[in-house]
């Protein structure tokens, strides 16, 4: 039997496979394709920048192109991580510059990014092609100076959401007059008032900018030059500031929009004034995706503009669409596959808008490809949810916030169990569920049943007891994040599922009734887990054992417990338990 | 583990459980039968700061508005880039509001407004002169304020009162506590 496949095409094969679960499968088959597979694999995931070591993940894969990282939890941007947790890039990235000198690709979120390390990144990867930071920090248009100064071969730079300390505009002057490649620009976290000499000539060179995301300080009357120079653009993102009104400005602003006969996404459009958005109705049809969460564009103009946008499979929008502007958006966007519906005031206390559970009920029954949900509003029942999930049994994300914390519904002042009971039986293939209003332990118990694809979960406020928490742990076999904060949740179902929680990425739980003992003891128990306690307070050790923790991360991992810890979170690892307290 | 603990839900086990918050608050207003809570009432929290910490909600001294309720960490959950920069707009929203309340001598009663409206010294005293219907006259570094009988006046951190104008903006709307509309020479 000494027939053996031969290498080469086996990496051939191979090449054509990229999602990282088909290539985690291949290399289980056996260790000579282990073997062949690490040497071949280009892309790297890594969930949770803890999880593993830059030196393991350099040791398995020795050619790498394209690294993705995620750092902190989730609920980070809920301001409930404490600043200094974690999440450092450097130490990544300066592994990367020695093992991967080809390295081309980093895509990192939630990370923290000094300027030292963007330094490396553009003096050690020779071809080093996209960067993309989301949501991330720590770094200043210093750091971006340097990388535009030396990537020459930059494609992409992407800085969504990201914290950047604006030190001066004059960054994008750094990219040398020979540079051409840019595809993709994302400068919409940048609050200074940046170049628009230095933009628009970047703009003008380079041939195949794909996508421009401007931040708001982009003045109206700069616009039309921007986009006369880029007609290829296929996604725009700019504020629509402008002083006062000027005739030619709307005239020059439409003919320069008519002009990108390929823009298919749009957003920002920040203090748009209404009178300006006419400008854009000859490009609607040809809109897939619009992102109006940032403009304050009232219900009529917005049904306006909504309806012609009759290829629309995304959209993004305040809560002033009310009511009306979703049924006018349920009538005319027939292939709409994603809705969020952020609120324009979070904190008020009376609704400011008229917008209800009709809307989403409206375009659950309207546009049949939908299924990603992003609601909040003021109000649900239960019979609305039931509508909702039989409406849309195809509802993959489903994620409803009910502003006002423990609201029943609001028809028969029961809890919305039933409601958000019907969503996880209808809707089999759903991957992601946020809840909101009053629940008891029901609503998991039909979650624990139902919910076999429910890969990730975020609860608020919600249960009475253990019971809630163990039917989520014991029954939702796909589950890969939870995160749980106010709920109450203690020790009982958290020890009994100890197994369940290696199979999962992470659990994070904050304000609910854990123990600082059954911390201890999961550490000491489940040695490839970090149980990682938060406590700003003080010292856990200062409390009596039976105190709940402020905050809990746990995460498995295999690389032990990290190293760079701040002073307020404690790993409790095989020997904590047997500290005395 | 075979099978799921049982729980008797019947057992008041409230009186068990540890929680935050102090003693004989109630974080959950779940009731079956009762009407739903009323927006007015100031909600008991389950606070994200320490469990010593007592409600800071309930505040009875204020005779405007209803108390607003204290703001939870986190809650309702929007990105805090999206909180900020949409705070940042004059826009619709009032989002978490800087309102101070502003008094004119002579007038029967007080307003309030939301320094984060206002951008400058000259909106922002364009508003109080709609608000109140007067006048204020021209400033200058050296004279206050010349041609009218009002004078604007905040109250500062240090709770001194202070001519509006004399400190740039931002440092005005991060240390007025209160305005005041003078009439008269003082």
């Amino acid at each position: 039997m000494g027939y053996s496949f031969p290498e080469e095409v086996l990496e051939h094969v191979l090449s054509f496979i990229d999602s990282d679960s088909d290539r985690n499968s291949v290399s289980l088959v056996c260790k000579s394709w282990h073997d062949i597979e690490r040497w071949c694999r280009r892309r790297l995931f890594v969930g949770n920048c803890y999880a593993v070591s830059p030196a393991i993940a350099i040791r398995r894969f020795p050619e790498l192109r394209s690294v993705s990282l995620k750092g902190k939890p989730h609920f980070a941007d809920f301001n409930l991580v404490p600043h200094e947790w974690g999440g450092y890039a450097y130490p990544w990235i300066a592994a990367f510059a020695k093992a991967y000198p080809w390295l081309e690709e980093l895509r990192l979120k939630r990370m923290v990014v000094s300027d030292e390390a963007l330094e490396l990144i553009a003096k050690k990867f020779k071809n080093f092609r996209v960067l993309v930071m989301y949501s991330c920090e720590g770094f200043s248009t210093d750091g971006l100076a340097t990388i535009a100064a030396n990537c020459r071969n930059l494609k992409e730079l992407d800085l969504s959401e990201s914290e950047v300390d604006d030190v001066s505009g004059n960054w994008l002057s750094q990219f040398p007059d020979s540079y051409t490649s840019l595809e993709s620009l994302n400068i919409t976290s940048l609050s200074s008032e940046i170049r628009f000499s230095a933009l628009e000539r970047l703009v003008g060179r380079c041939p195949n900018l794909k996508t421009l995301k401007l931040s708001h300080s982009v003045p109206l009357d700069l616009l039309p030059n921007l986009l006369q120079k880029a007609p290829q653009l296929v996604e725009l993102g700019s504020g629509l500031h402008t002083k006062e009104v000027h005739p030619d400005l709307y005239s020059k602003l439409a003919g320069a929009f008519s002009g990108c006969k390929g823009l298919k996404r749009l957003c920002g459009l920040q203090d748009v004034v209404p009178s300006y958005l006419p400008t854009l109705y000859p490009i609607c049809v040809g809109l897939t995706s619009l992102n109006l969460s940032d403009a304050p564009i009232q219900c009529p103009e917005l049904i306006k503009l909504v309806s012609q946008c009759q290829n629309l499979q995304r959209l993004w929008v305040l809560d002033y669409i009310e009511d009306t502007g979703l049924n006018a958006l349920a009538e005319s966007c027939k292939d709409l596959r994603e809705l969020r519906v952020f609120p324009s005031d979070p904190f008020g206390q009376e609704p400011n808008v008229s917008l209800t559970e009709q809307g989403l009920v409206s375009v659950s029954a309207g546009c049949p490809k939908l299924h990603s949900v992003l609601y909040f509003c003021r109000r649900m029942s239960n019979v609305a949810l039931s509508t909702i999930a039989r409406n849309r049994p195809n509802l993959t994300h489903f994620r409803l916030c009910i502003i006002e914390r423990f609201r029943p519904d609001y028809i028969t002042l029961e809890p919305l169990d039933v409601g958000f009971g019907a969503i996880v039986e209808h809707c089999k293939d759903l991957k992601r569920l946020s809840l909101s209003g009053l629940l008891t332990d029901r609503v998991f118990e039909y979650i624990g049943s139902h919910g076999k694809k429910l890969e990730m979960l975020s609860l608020a406020f919600a249960g009475d007891s253990d019971l809630g928490l163990h039917h989520v742990l014991s029954g939702c076999k796909s589950l890969r994040k939870l995160e749980i904060r106010d709920c109450p949740f203690g020790d009982k179902a958290l020890l009994a599922n100890a197994a369940k929680l290696e199979t999962m990425r992470s659990l994070w739980m904050s304000a609910c009734q854990v123990s600082y003992r059954a911390c201890k003891l999961l550490g000491q128990k489940m040695p490839r887990l970090n149980v990682e306690v938060i406590a700003e307070q003080g010292h856990p050790d200062s409390s009596p054992d039976e105190y709940p923790v402020e905050k809990l991360y746990i995460y498995r991992t295999v690389s032990g417990p990290r190293s760079d810890m701040p002073s307020f979170v404690w790993t409790m690892d095989k020997n904590s338990a047997l500290s005395s307290s | 583990m075979e099978k799921p603990v049982v729980y008797d839900n019947g057992l008041n086990l409230e009186a068990t459980e540890l929680r935050l918050g102090l003693p004989g608050t109630n974080e959950h207003e779940k009731q079956s039968s009762t009407s739903v809570r009323s927006k007015k009432r100031a909600s008991p929290e389950m606070a994200e700061e320490t469990r010593s910490k007592s409600s800071s909600c309930i505040s009875d001294a204020d005779d405007d508005a209803p108390p607003p309720k204290a703001q939870v960490v986190g809650w309702p959950p929007v990105r805090s880039y999206r909180k900020n920069s949409f705070q940042q707009r004059k826009g619709e929203a009032e989002g978490a509001g800087m309102y101070v309340k502003v008094s004119m001598d002579g007038a029967p009663y007080l307003r309030k407004i939301d320094l984060k409206v206002y951008k400058s010294y000259p909106e922002l005293l364009n508003a109080l002169e709609n608000m109140f219907k007067f006048r204020i006259g021209e400033y200058s570094e050296r004279e206050g304020y010349n041609g009218s009988d009002y004078t604007p006046a905040y109250e500062d951190k240090d709770g001194d009162w202070m001519l509006v104008g004399d400190v740039p903006w931002e440092m005005f709307i991060s240390s007025c506590k209160r305005l005041r509309i003078m009439k008269g020479s003082e």
